[in-house]
């Protein structure tokens, strides 16, 4: 498969007080054509930042350190800005966490869609209700003839996420990027809006970049994985090996601390917080809670290592000459 | 079961409805946010009530302490009926009852020290001298795992699974016997929401402490609870004990909240069970499966 999106060492800064934050730190990473590739973290790990930086609407203190981002042979990070907005929505399209603060309260639902379409000129008034219409229905919202006229109080927080997952496909874009679309929602609801995102995304025959905290939401979506943790990509692998072989402690320790195995049990917590990125220890982010830490873990942050086919863990317990042991 | 055979909490036939004006100067019409809820808990137990929002399971929480006066209904707690209290008794019996909320961002005060807010309530409630109290909230800070060194901390300076934990030691600090815990981890990352879940049941084999833990996470409350509820629209659709109802559920509700849980295992194919709103049409009182298993069926 080629290569829809592809980043290349980007580092996102805050500058903070002073001195200079990253947020996102030298990651690489690839969406590739129809697939679905799945950015898991916890808060702070950066991969919300990681989904503004490709769009280019981070907000300063914040800026783009370094890297690059190539989508359709274009490089994003040097467009002009004018380019980059017929990108903005057209190509790559963005839906949020909170369907109830996305979208404009004082406007139909049908006008914001159409909006969406007359701004990039894919369409005239006439044609773009009409297909304001047809991408209701194409998202099962029922009744979209009336509903078109509602506005977005009258919706359920289901309804409102279809909503937006409308707007985001009204312009057919190449590239869904879907920043925790569940995450607000009831299981039942998230269980709809996850069997409408696989739907839409053959139809439509759409790549998704899927960012979530949630491993359930993982399994069922993703073909293929990247973790996360304090601005880097620790681990990366088909969704199959992250699940039934993960290689870094960090991936294993968020595998086990889910409830499930014996109920009444302890749970098998990973020790410790999350390290403020601002003071991120000189060797592994991660090394502090990590059970199986040795010396080499505090020398400098390791590299990737090959942990298998298209697999790969930044642990030194994969160093080649280690042999995995401490 | 207690030595006499009394539950600690007996809830029986709780309702609470909310009126409303349906617009200005319109019609008032009263929503029924808690339904005939009746169910009980024994001492040292942990109580699941699972649902999604709006199906009653926080203000059912809200009711038993009266932090939300119930319609009507009895909420039975050591074999006296906390609905009947007076204004003082009701005071004295919060001291057993305590809750922690779902949000450790904005359940605590922002202008009062860690300190502060964990010995409030000893205050309040005008236990021991300045120095008693000062040794208890170390000691209770200890007791839920946070650094006595952080006493005078304020509530922003911790994370939130640390902020969990100062709420979780004010709710401690007059030996209650039975907590409310509603979403206490919901709003935490995953790899902390497993360090406040051991706490919880630490603490619980420690102090012997009753929990009503209310959530939405099915997972977690499976992980967790003895007995567990499943709410719907203010009624309890099923109740059972865990193992029961997670293995044998009776209410189709129940069946397609199962069926709705992602499961973290790619090769885990599930039919999804949609939810039909015939299934609450009439609504059916709850009836006895097998033994202490029940379904609105």
């Amino acid at each position: 498969m080629t290569a829809l999106l592809s980043v290349r060492g980007l580092t996102t800064a805050f500058d903070l007080g002073g001195r200079s934050v990253a947020a996102v730190n030298d990651i690489s990473f690839e969406v590739r054509a129809g697939e679905t590739l799945s950015l898991v973290g916890e808060s702070g790990s950066g991969k919300s930042v990681t989904a503004l930086s490709i769009l280019r609407l981070v907000q300063p203190p914040g800026r783009i350190a370094g890297g690059s981002i190539v989508f359709r042979d274009r490089d994003l990070l040097t467009l002009p800005e004018a380019e980059m907005r017929r990108i903005r929505g057209a190509e790559i399209a963005l839906i949020f966490q909170e369907p109830m603060t996305a979208l404009n309260p004082v406007m139909t639902i049908g006008s914001q869609i159409a909006e969406a379409l007359l701004v990039h000129g894919k369409a005239n008034r006439t044609e773009a209700r009409q297909r304001a219409i047809e991408l209701l229905d194409a998202v099962r919202l029922p009744d979209p003839a009336r509903r078109v006229r509602d506005y977005p109080h009258q919706l359920s927080g289901g309804m409102r996420q279809r909503v937006l997952i409308a707007i985001a496909l009204a312009c057919r874009p190449a590239l869904l990027i879907a920043d925790e679309p569940t995450t607000a929602l009831d299981v039942t609801i998230q269980a709809e809006i996850l069997d409408l995102l696989r739907e839409m995304k053959s139809r439509f025959s759409l790549s998704l970049l899927l960012i979530t905290h949630d491993l359930g939401v993982v399994a069922e979506t993703a073909d293929r994985v990247a973790v996360m943790y304090a601005g880097r990509i620790v681990e990366e692998s088909p969704v199959r090996e992250i699940f039934r072989i993960p290689k870094h402690p960090y991936t294993q320790g968020l595998l086990a601390s889910m409830p499930g195995a014996t109920p009444g049990t302890r749970l098998r917590a990973i020790e410790g917080t999350v390290p403020d990125i601002g003071a991120l220890p000189p060797g592994c982010a991660f090394g502090p809670r990590c059970p199986q830490h040795f010396a080499r873990c505090d020398t400098a942050p390791p590299p990737f290592f090959d942990v298998g086919v298209e697999h790969q863990a930044r642990c030194y317990l994969h160093e080649p000459g280690n042999g995995g042991q401490k | 079961m207690t030595s006499n055979g009394v539950p600690l909490l007996d809830v029986r036939h709780l309702s609470k409805e909310f009126d409303q004006r349906r617009g200005f100067l319109g019609p008032r019409v009263s929503t029924r946010a808690v339904h005939d809820v009746t169910f009980t808990i024994e001492e040292g137990q942990t109580f699941g009530l699972v649902g999604e929002s709006g199906s009653g399971k926080t203000t059912t929480g809200r009711c038993i302490l009266r932090l939300i006066e119930p319609t009507s209904g009895e909420v039975w707690f050591r074999g006296t009926n906390v609905l009947k209290y007076s204004r003082q008794e009701l005071r004295l019996a919060r001291r057993h009852m305590q809750i922690v909320f779902q949000d450790p961002y904005s359940s605590l005060n922002p202008r009062m020290r860690a300190r502060q807010i964990v010995e409030e309530p000893l205050i309040i409630h005008k236990q021991g001298t300045s120095a008693e109290r000062r040794n208890r909230v170390a000691e209770l800070f200890g007791l839920v795992g946070l650094d006595p060194a952080h006493l005078e901390r304020y509530p922003h300076q911790f994370s939130g699974g640390q902020r969990q934990r100062i709420g979780l030691a004010r709710a401690l600090a007059l030996n209650p016997s039975l907590i409310i815990a509603d979403e206490p981890v919901s709003a935490l990352d995953v790899s902390i929401q497993a360090q406040v879940i051991n706490l919880l049941m630490d603490l619980q084999e420690r102090l012997k402490l009753t929990y009503l833990f209310i959530a939405h996470d099915l997972r977690l409350v499976k992980h967790i609870s003895v007995r567990v509820a499943i709410m719907y629209r203010g009624r309890i659709v099923e109740l059972g004990p865990t193992a029961e109802l997670f293995s044998a559920p009776q209410h189709p509700y129940t069946r397609a909240l199962l069926s709705a849980v992602p499961v973290p295992d790619p090769d885990a194919k599930q039919q999804r069970i949609p939810v039909d709103a015939a299934w609450f049409e009439p609504a059916l009182p709850l009836r006895e499966v097998t033994t202490g298993h029940w379904a609105a069926i």
